[in-house]
C-alpha cells in the first residue's frame, strides 16, 4: 500500500495539508555548495561540530586568520553560543581552520 | 463563500507549487556578477522562495544579499530585498488563524492583536524607509573584521504601511516608570544555549516618533516571509538590527533590556564617529543607532567601457539617517571638484533619494568616478573610511572604475 503512494501524491498530500494550515508556507532550501568546508586532517571534525547551528558559509566567508584569530572563534562559539565542543575537539578544529583558511 | 474559499486555495496552491520549483533551483552554479569585486568573487546568486537571483552570503540562516543594479531606483522589489536571519530555525509557516502579536509586560491591557485587528483598530500609516544593516560593507574593512562579510547590497528602500508602535502601546497602557520595550520574532533558535534574537527601543523614543511601525505591507503587497511576513517593526532612520521580522511579541519592561542582541551584540563605540583607531578596541560602547550618510553609483557597472567625448549617464541613490538627502555630488577628478547631480523626486527624509548626472569622459583610459551625499545637516561621507572592530557604520565616498575609449 505504501509503495502505491507515487511522489506525486505524497505531493499532492503535502501541498494539500499545508494549504489547509498555513497561510503562508515556504521551503527551507538546503544549504549551498558554497559552504563546503576544504578537505584537509580535521575536516570531519569541524564538519560535525560547526553546522548544526548555521551554515558552514559562516566559517568560508570569513577572512583569513592565524590560529589567534580561529581560537577567537572557535571560543566564542562555546563560551558565548553553548556549542558543545570538547577541548581536544576544539583544538583540531582551531588547526584545521588555521590551516585551511590561514594567511 | 465556497467558491472565494476555493479560489484562494487554489492560488495558495500555484504559489506554494512555485515556491517548490524555486527551492529546486538553489545550488544552480549561477555566481554574482561581480567578479573583479574581491569581496563579492565567487559568491554564487541563489533563488530563495518569494526572492529572485540574490548573492548568498549565508544558506542557513538565510543571509542574501541584493545585487548593486537594483540601486538605480528609489524602490527595491520585494523579490529583490536583501534578507538577515540571525539564528535558526527561521519561520517557514504562518497561520493568520493563530498568529498573534502580543503585547505584555508593564502594561495595563495587555494585547493579543491577530493581523486584522493590526489593520482595522489602528489607524493605518505609511512611510517610505530605508532597511539597512548594521554590517552592510563590512567585507570592505581594512583591516578587515569578523562577521558576515556583505558587500554593498545589505540594504533596500520600501513604502511600509501598518500599526503605528506608540497606538499599539497607548491601547495597551504603558504603566509609569517603564522604560523600554522588547521586540522578539518567530525566530527561535534551536538550541537553548543560542540567545534569542531580542532587540529593545526605549519607550520615550517610541512615544515621541510616530513613523515607527509594526507594518504588514511592503511595497503594496504582504511581506515575504524572508522579510518578516505577516508583520515586522519599522524604525525608520535607524539600522535594520531593530526592524524585528516576524514580530510575535512586544514586552514592556523596566530597565534598559540588555541581553546578548543588545549587548554585547551590536555595539558602536561612544564617540562621534562610533570609530576607533584601526585594530583597537572602544573603552564604551553604546547599541548601534541612526545611520550614516550614504551614497551609491549602480549604472554604469564598475569596469564598464564607455566612449570619449560622449555624455554618459549616472545613476544611483543617497540616503541617511532621517534627515533627508540635501545634495547628491559627482568627481571625476579624484574628489579636486565636485559636480551637483539632479535629485529625483523625494520621497520623505527616511527614503532612498534618487539621483542622475551626466559626464562627458575628455581623454581615453582608466577613470574612476567618485559619488558622495550631504544631509540637509551637513553630514557626508568621508575620504577615508572609518573603523570600529564590528565592522558598522561604514560610509566612505564611493566609487566605481571605467574603461574609457
Ligand atoms: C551552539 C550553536 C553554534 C555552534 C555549534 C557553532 N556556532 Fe558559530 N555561530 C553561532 C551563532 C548564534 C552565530 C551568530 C550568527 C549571526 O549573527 O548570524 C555564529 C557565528 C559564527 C561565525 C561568524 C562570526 C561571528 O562571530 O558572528 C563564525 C565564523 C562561526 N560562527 C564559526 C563557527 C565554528 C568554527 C563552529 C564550530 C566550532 C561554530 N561556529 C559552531 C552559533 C553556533
Amino acid at each position: 500500500m505504501r509503495r502505491a503512494l507515487g511522489p506525486g501524491l505524497l505531493l499532492l498530500v503535502l501541498v494539500a495539508s499545508a494549504v489547509a494550515a498555513a497561510d503562508k508556507t515556504i521551503p527551507m532550501p538546503p544549504d549551498h555548495a558554497y559552504a563546503t568546508l576544504k578537505p584537509g586532517a580535521g575536516v570531519e571534525v569541524t564538519r560535525q561540530q560547526c553546522v548544526s547551528c548555521h551554515s558552514t558559509d559562516y566559517i568560508v566567508m570569513q577572512p583569513r586568520g592565524n590560529a589567534k584569530q580561529w581560537d577567537g572563534v572557535v571560543t566564542k562559539m562555546i563560551k558565548v553560543f553553548g556549542a558543545p565542543v570538547s577541548d581536544q575537539d576544539a583544538k583540531t578544529i582551531v588547526e584545521y581552520l588555521a590551516t585551511q583558511y590561514g594567511n | 463563500m465556497l467558491d472565494l474559499s476555493r479560489r484562494d486555495a487554489a492560488k495558495r496552491l500555484a504559489r506554494f507549487g512555485a515556491l517548490l520549483a524555486a527551492g529546486g533551483l538553489v545550488g544552480a552554479p549561477t555566481i554574482a556578477p561581480a567578479q573583479d569585486d574581491l569581496v563579492l568573487a565567487r559568491r554564487p546568486l541563489v533563488r530563495y522562495p518569494e526572492k529572485t537571483d540574490l548573492i548568498l552570503l549565508t544558506s542557513r540562516p538565510p543571509q542574501l544579499e541584493t545585487p548593486m543594479k537594483y540601486f538605480d531606483r528609489a524602490i527595491t522589489p520585494n523579490e529583490a530585498f536583501f534578507v538577515r536571519y540571525h539564528v535558526f530555525p527561521i519561520p517557514l509557516e504562518v497561520d493568520l488563524a493563530t498568529w498573534r502579536l502580543r503585547v505584555t509586560g508593564r502594561v495595563d491591557r495587555p494585547l493579543e492583536l491577530s493581523l486584522d485587528d493590526l489593520k482595522t483598530k489602528f489607524p493605518r500609516a505609511a512611510v517610505t524607509a530605508v532597511n539597512q544593516c548594521s554590517g552592510n560593507s563590512r567585507g570592505r574593512f581594512s583591516p578587515r573584521v569578523l562577521g558576515g562579510q556583505w558587500g554593498d547590497g545589505a540594504m533596500g528602500n520600501a513604502e511600509w504601511v501598518g500599526a503605528r508602535l506608540k497606538d499599539i502601546l497607548t491601547a495597551a497602557g504603558v504603566r509609569q516608570g517603564s522604560v523600554q520595550a522588547t521586540f522578539d520574532g518567530l525566530d527561535k533558535p534551536a538550541f537553548p544555549s543560542v540567545p534569542d534574537f531580542v532587540k529593545s527601543l526605549d519607550i520615550a523614543r517610541i512615544m515621541e516618533d510616530p513613523d515607527i511601525l509594526v507594518a504588514y505591507q511592503m511595497n503594496g503587497a504582504a511581506l515575504p516571509m524572508l522579510n518578516g511576513y505577516p508583520a515586522r517593526l519599522v524604525v525608520p532612520g535607524w539600522y535594520a538590527t531593530y526592524w524585528v521580522k516576524n514580530l510575535s511579541e512586544i514586552e514592556v519592561v523596566d530597565q534598559v533590556f540588555e541581553k546578548f542582541w543588545m549587548k554585547p551584540g551590536y555595539r558602536i563605540p561612544d564617540n562621534a564617529c562610533g570609530c576607533v583607531q584601526p585594530g583597537t578596541a572602544p573603552a564604551r560602547t553604546v547599541p548601534i543607532n541612526r545611520m550614516t550618510v550614504r551614497s551609491f553609483i549602480a549604472s554604469p557597472v564598475p569596469g564598464a567601457r564607455v566612449p570619449v567625448g560622449r555624455p554618459v549617464t549616472l545613476k544611483g541613490i543617497a540616503f541617511d539617517g532621517g534627515y533627508g538627502v540635501q545634495e547628491v555630488q559627482l568627481s571625476a577628478d579624484g574628489g579636486t571638484t565636485w559636480r551637483r547631480a539632479d535629485l529625483g523626486s523625494d520621497l520623505g527624509r527616511y527614503s532612498f533619494r534618487e539621483w542622475t548626472a551626466t559626464w562627458t569622459p575628455a581623454q581615453a583610459g582608466p577613470a574612476r568616478v567618485m559619488v558622495r551625499a550631504f544631509n540637509r545637516i551637513g553630514e557626508s561621507q568621508g575620504r577615508e573610511p572609518l573603523w570600529n572592530p564590528a565592522g558598522y557604520l561604514r560610509n566612505v565616498i564611493e566609487h566605481i572604475d571605467l574603461q574609457v575609449g
